[in-house]
């Protein structure tokens, strides 16, 4: 071990990803090409899909907006050790509060609803995660298990309360009622017509400003500097004096109330109603992006933009390329998946080889 | 800048091929976007997609498909049909009843068909099935088929429409036992219980075990793991929407039929051959439109008495004399 020398900084955060990135992409030239298509044209539309055209480039900044509260949330549960794998529950739950405040108050501008919406998601959220939380810090129940059976639990508690409970009388899909469009959070073509019709909408600024924010807590206070401890060293930091169990307890709280925003996008901006199954796997892409942007807001939100990306290219694709089909395209999201989460190091010890015979010079002293 | 350029160069070309490629589809053809369970589900797509294979066979149109992963890919992918002129586009389930809504209204030149909901717009044909009365008749099939005196049924989940499949199905097999037991479990929470039939295998073991002899499963994809655990065990099973006695052959009863294909194959016909009309079109037992299949593969399972009080029924429910009971209509069911 000792003669492993540390890549250096470009290497690893830029070279690592986009060799994995590439890898994946090649075995999925493979099978685009076992179907009998030409993978480089399949690139072609997926690009012009994702970045070609206004629709298309709006579609992917609506997924990046998703992307990168689940990215967020699973980051900042991580730099403190915690393993969140319930964003997709937390941001179920989150829509519950998002759409009982949006019903309740239906018919109210959008610039005094946006907050509350905010703060009812984040907060839903919050508590989803709180539980966990809790049951790691004072009981000793970890984190991973609970926060995937707290994903059963939303997908059971929110399919009754939608079907049973939320759902107006004649309506045969199980939805709530509609909330008003003066009411809903405004779409981003209202303002820039480049956009046609996606729905990229006002959350996309706001998930931005969280990647500042999330920057700002983990980096910059006192607070995230207890945090990183935690997730350094458990014992050092409680030594130091910091409360583990009520700073898990927050932590938890808070990536849970990142995780709910993903509900104001979907339920608020883009589907302007309660659906059953909103999420649709955002919370799970979450963790990936959380992995390939190595928890850094920057990281997230390249990681983010490229899983977007592979989003709305992949409808485009299956759209113009009917030999391809969902699940080829899931076969290729899987694909980055692994390579740049499961396999992500695999590349890393003949990185290593290769700068330490090209740099021994600059690399040794630095042991 | 090379790399900018390059860059530029690809996104062009990409461009261009884009653009040749959208010309190319600018036709009249007809289009189908399937629901969530996806185009080969062994049911409810399917059947549509059977449909518009037979309308192409038939009259060698082409027709444009697509299978959604996410729901904002509902209204995107509809748009993108109804911009590349398709006509008309059909889609298959309720849960495409508020992008239709949307859509059909920004293309009021565009023809639209939704199945299983109404849509009250100019331009929308809207298709509804009367599943509670074609569930009633393969009841009747189920209680006289059990030897045990207990039957099972297997929606997906708790939701209203499969609900009015069980509902209509116990009401059958109450007319003709009474005292029947009737088991009845979903398999899962969410529509993801549709493409599980690993859990939908494992619910009907349970029904199984605890006595029941015919199975009823109402699960699209899942239902495939009904029908296999209950041959395993060498019961009977009851197929759903599409005719699934082949399957296994001497273990599936019948299976409830809802001609979703006829309903696609009218549509896209009537518009071809200009007979089109948007108005709401209501196919139960009388229109043919449900009910249970007889065919080689069942015919050693049906009695002549069983085929006798399934013809009596039908009978009845044509005249109004017997009147099945909607689940979703005030959310319960009576039996």
């Amino acid at each position: 071990m000792s003669a492993r020398v540390p890549l250096p900084a470009w290497v690893d955060r830029i070279l690592l990803p986009v060799l994995n990135v590439s890898l994946a992409f090649l075995i999925g030239g493979i099978v685009v090409l076992l179907v009998g298509q030409n993978p480089l044209e399949a690139v072609q539309i997926m690009l012009y899909g994702a970045f070609g055209y206004g629709d298309g480039f709006g579609y992917t900044l609506y997924y990046t907006t998703n992307f990168i509260f689940a990215g967020l949330a699973v980051s900042l549960a991580y730099h403190a050790g915690l393993f969140n794998i319930g964003a997709e529950g937390q941001g179920y739950i989150a829509g519950l509060g998002v759409i009982l405040v949006a019903l309740w108050l239906n018919g109210t501008h959008w610039a005094l609803m946006m907050p509350l919406m905010l703060v009812a998601g984040a907060l839903f959220g919050a508590f989803w995660a709180f539980i966990p939380g809790y049951l790691q810090a004072k009981r000793g129940s970890h984190v991973v298990i609970t926060t995937i059976l707290f994903n059963f639990i939303a997908t059971s508690l929110m399919s009754y309360l939608i079907s049973r409970v939320l759902k107006p009388a004649g309506v045969s899909a199980d939805e709530s009622a509609r909330i008003e469009a003066v009411t809903r959070v405004p779409q981003l073509r209202e303002f820039i017509p480049f956009f046609g019709y996606s729905p990229v909408n006002l959350t996309f600024p706001l998930a931005i400003a969280a990647l500042f924010g999330v920057w700002f807590l983990i980096w910059r206070t006192k607070f995230g500097y207890a945090v990183r401890a935690l997730g350094f060293n458990p014992t050092a930091a409680h030594y130091a004096g910091i409360s583990n169990a009520r700073l898990i307890m927050i932590t938890m709280a808070l990536s849970g109330g990142l995780a709910g925003l993903v509900a104001l996008n979907e339920v608020a901006g883009v589907q302007g109603r309660l659906i059953l199954n909103f999420m649709a796997g955002a919370g799970f892409v979450g963790i990936a992006v959380a992995f390939m942007g190595r928890a850094h807001p920057i990281g997230v939100a390249l990681a983010a933009l490229l899983f977007g990306a592979l989003y709305q290219g992949g409808q485009e694709l299956a759209f113009s390329m009917p030999a391809i089909t969902r699940d080829m395209i899931v076969t290729i999201q899987a694909l980055v998946i692994l390579f740049t989460g499961a396999m992500g190091e695999m590349l890393r010890p003949p990185l290593e080889r290769i700068f330490a015979r090209r740099a021994p010079a600059v690399a040794r002293p630095a042991e | 800048m090379t790399k900018t350029f390059t860059r530029s160069a690809i996104a062009l070309a990409a461009g261009a091929g884009m653009a040749a490629l959208m010309a190319g589809t600018a036709l009249a053809d007809p289009a189908v976007l399937y629901d969530g369970g996806g185009k080969f589900d062994a049911s409810f797509n399917e059947s549509t997609f059977n449909g518009a294979q037979r309308f192409s066979e038939e009259t060698g149109i082409g027709f444009g498909e697509f299978e959604i992963t996410t729901d904002a890919q509902r209204e995107q992918a509809m748009r993108q049909f109804a911009q590349r002129g398709a006509n008309p586009i059909l889609v298959p389930g309720f849960n495409w009843e508020t992008t239709i809504r949307t859509v059909a209204a920004e293309f009021p030149d565009t023809n639209f068909a939704i199945i299983d909901a109404v849509v009250d717009l100019p331009n929308v044909r809207s298709i509804v099935f009367k599943e509670h009365e074609g569930s009633y008749l393969v009841g009747i099939l189920a209680a006289m088929a059990s030897e045990t005196g207990t039957i099972g049924v297997v929606p997906a989940f708790d939701f209203a429409l499969l609900n009015a499949f069980a509902c209509g199905y116990k009401q059958g097999a109450k007319s003709v036992n009474p005292d029947i037991e009737i088991l009845d479990t979903y398999i899962g929470s969410g529509f993801d219980a549709f493409n599980n039939p690993g859990g939908g295998a494992e619910v009907a073991q349970s029904q199984l075990d605890r006595g029941a002899d015919v199975i009823f499963q109402v699960a699209g994809g899942a239902g495939q793991g009904v029908l296999q655990a209950v041959a395993d065990a060498d019961k009977l099973g009851i197929g759903v929407d599409s005719n699934q006695n082949h399957l296994h052959p001497g273990n599936v009863l019948t299976s409830m039929l809802k001609r979703v294909d006829v309903a696609t194959y009218n549509a896209f016909k009537d518009f071809e051959d200009g007979n089109w009309t948007n108005e709401i079109i209501t196919l139960g037992v009388a229109e043919e439109g449900v009910g249970p299949a007889f065919d080689e593969h069942n015919e050693a399972l049906i009695t002549d008495e069983m085929r006798a009080a399934v013809d009596e029924a039908t009978a009845k429910i044509t005249s109004g004399e017997i009147v099945v009971h909607d689940f979703r209509t005030d959310n319960s069911c009576p039996v």
